[in-house]
């Protein structure tokens, strides 16, 4: 009887582990759904409507077929150029700094601490930010001030991207073993131009791969874009005035009525994921096959 | 070059570094003082009150929460739209991210973890207006014709589901693509702390007999909990700011609804909507202290998550990404 019992039991227990096992299987299936869902609806709508004029073009009126998306993406090249600009260095030094100078110290653990939390704010707050700080303002203490400008849509990306950039760059710097440095200092080369020329280089192929990610992120950005670039149907270079992005005339189109703003939607689409999905890719390689190498 | 030159260069290059890390903080000063000026007009206009008040119109009683002609604000809708959003996408999104963690770390097969990894890291790499044009084309429009009917029918006893908006739009929209989009952050995170918890302990509930199933709940899950928590709020961390797709798929109406299918409007939301082209100062103002709320909101379940995930991943190797 009692056998019989334990045989109930332990029946009822690999009934349970096998459930369990096919549940996490299915959630998994569940999980990837969407997202080839996604992947093949973006290449079957964007390819279809891909054509060269998307990238020679500028948009056509409304309603009127054909155009393409050419001012938007020079506009996206100017605002991440702008906002590398400003996210990169400050990001790479704040990053140095957290593994060169600070380490253990208590500013240099408020300070991970901080952009750890800078990271989870949402993207729209730093428009609103950039908005109050340079739209707004008609005193023109800041340059480009006043109204809506490709410079303030800049500065919002380039806020975002700081700190990205700073976090993976401490990571990386963190692998470089200490002998290196230390074979740096004792042939008498100043800290400064260990900390360049030896860490850094070092590691730079792992700080290019954050950055590319900081980008790759930004790329995609829509919300702190409305209300600080604003959007352009026209060429224009200008950082002075309202300048087109990818992201914000995908938005813009997507929620328009016209099926033919519906597919530049979808292309533009395709051609953003396609950039994201090379950027992720070449950190991918770059990072499975050893950052540093021979540096271990 | 003289060793005196090179001990200033040295200064000055420490200085210089110590100087761009303290941007961080200048940034969050900047952004807080700009978002706190920007609401001082509402906020001495409305104090507190802002969060929760509730007007009516004077001609049909109707409640009315959002109202820039007459100058009379209430954020209370987008409190609501905002928690019942992200509750929802927490509820479809927690289940399921635990589960791909629990295969990726306890029951995968080598050579797919690899491409898995990958795709759930693509997944988080999506920007949000591509999951929001994929909603509005094709997730909206199952919604409307399959879903939305079916829910109806079975559950529209509860009042929670009601039929008067047939545009598949709504909360129950904004929930699915939430979930969807906060799914790899949250299971790359518990995968994370669930590698953390040391191999001995997995091999202790093994030795006693237990099957792979009560290894896991045991073992690992109990270990984890904790991270798993602050993996959770960093999720909903997201859920709570997160903009365009649920802009793109929420209806946009300052209102509050029973049914979970009607239209609403997240802070998020109606920051993107009416910011650039707010009429007048207390418009303004009302949209900067949305911005505030959400500002602050976002910092603390962040400062709250990455405690919680950093208190258990203290002692594991340090991971690169």
């Amino acid at each position: 009887m009692k056998l019989q019992q334990n045989n109930f039991r332990s029946k009822v227990r690999s009934l349970t582990d096998a459930v369990a096992s096919g549940l996490a299987v299915l959630s998994t299936i569940i999980v990837v759904a969407p997202l080839v869902a996604i992947f093949i609806y973006l290449v079957y709508k964007g390819a279809s409507s891909l054509n060269l004029d998307f990238f020679t073009k500028i948009p056509k009126p409304e309603g009127e077929p054909g155009g393409g998306m050419a001012n938007a993406i020079v506009g996206s090249g100017i605002l991440l150029a702008l906002a590398s600009a400003i996210g990169v260095p400050i990001g790479i030094a704040g990053g140095i700094f957290l593994a060169e100078f600070g380490r253990g110290t208590k500013l240099a653990n408020a300070v991970r601490f901080t952009a750890d939390v800078l990271n989870g704010v949402p993207s729209i707050v730093m428009g609103v930010a950039a908005y109050a700080l340079i739209v707004r303002p008609q005193n023109h203490i800041l340059p480009f001030s006043g109204h809506f400008s490709a410079f303030s849509g800049g500065v919002a990306l380039g806020i975002m991207m700081i700190p990205t950039v700073c976090r993976t760059t401490e990571e990386m710097l963190l692998m470089v073993p200490h002998a290196v440095r230390e074979a740096a200092l004792a042939l008498g080369v100043p800290n400064w131009r260990s900390v360049l020329s030896i860490t850094v280089k070092t590691a730079s192929p792992g700080i290019i791969t954050g950055c590319m990610l900081a980008f790759a992120r930004v790329a995609g950005e829509t919300a702190p874009l409305i209300f600080t670039a604003l959007g352009n149907s026209f060429w224009s270079t200008s950082l002075d005035r309202p300048i087109a992005a990818l992201p914000l005339q995908i938005y813009i189109y997507a929620i328009s009525p016209y099926d033919d703003l519906h597919r530049l939607a979808w292309a533009g689409a395709l051609v953003l994921i396609v950039l994201i999905v090379m950027a992720v890719s070449l950190v991918r390689y770059v990072t499975s096959r050893g950052v540093l190498k021979g540096a271990s | 070059m003289s060793r005196g030159n090179s001990a200033i260069a040295d200064r000055g290059f420490h200085w210089l570094m110590v100087l761009c890390a303290l941007c961080i903080f200048a940034i969050v000063v900047l952004i807080s003082t700009e978002l706190i000026a920007g609401s001082h007009l509402s906020w001495t206009k409305f104090g507190f009150k802002f969060f929760y008040q509730i007007f009516y119109d004077p001609n049909t009683n109707q409640p009315l929460y959002w109202d820039p002609v007459n100058g009379e604000f209430s954020a209370l809708p987008f409190v609501f739209g905002t928690l019942v959003s992200s509750f929802l996408g927490l509820l479809m999104a927690v289940p399921l991210a635990i589960g791909v963690a629990v295969f990726l770390t306890e029951m995968c097969p080598a050579f797919l973890r690899g491409p898995l990894a990958f795709l759930t890291e693509l997944l988080a790499a999506i920007p949000s207006v591509i999951y929001g044009l994929w909603a509005v084309f094709i997730l909206v429009p199952i919604l409307r014709e399959h879903v939305n009917p079916l829910l109806i029918r079975t559950l529209g006893w509860t009042g929670l589901v009601s039929d008067d908006n047939p545009t598949g739009l709504g909360f129950l929209a904004a929930g699915v693509i939430l979930a969807i989009m906060i799914l790899p952050i949250i299971s790359s995170l518990t995968r994370e702390v669930m590698l953390a918890v040391p191999h001995s302990q997995r091999e202790a509930v093994l030795a006693l007999g237990a099957t792979r199933w009560e290894m896991i709940r045991m073992g690992v899950l109990r270990n984890a909990r904790i991270g798993i928590v602050g993996a959770i709020i960093l999720g909903l961390g997201r859920a709570l700011g997160e903009t365009m797709a649920v802009t793109m798929v929420i209806g946009n109406t300052p209102e509050i609804h029973r049914s979970l299918l009607a239209n609403g409007s997240t802070m998020a939301s109606v920051i993107a909507n009416e910011y650039g082209e707010a009429s007048g100062n207390l418009h303004f103002s009302a949209l900067t202290e949305i911005g505030l709320a959400l500002f602050i909101v976002t910092i603390i379940v962040n400062a709250l998550a990455r405690i919680l995930v950093w208190a258990v991943t203290r002692g594991a190797p340090a991971r690169v990404s």
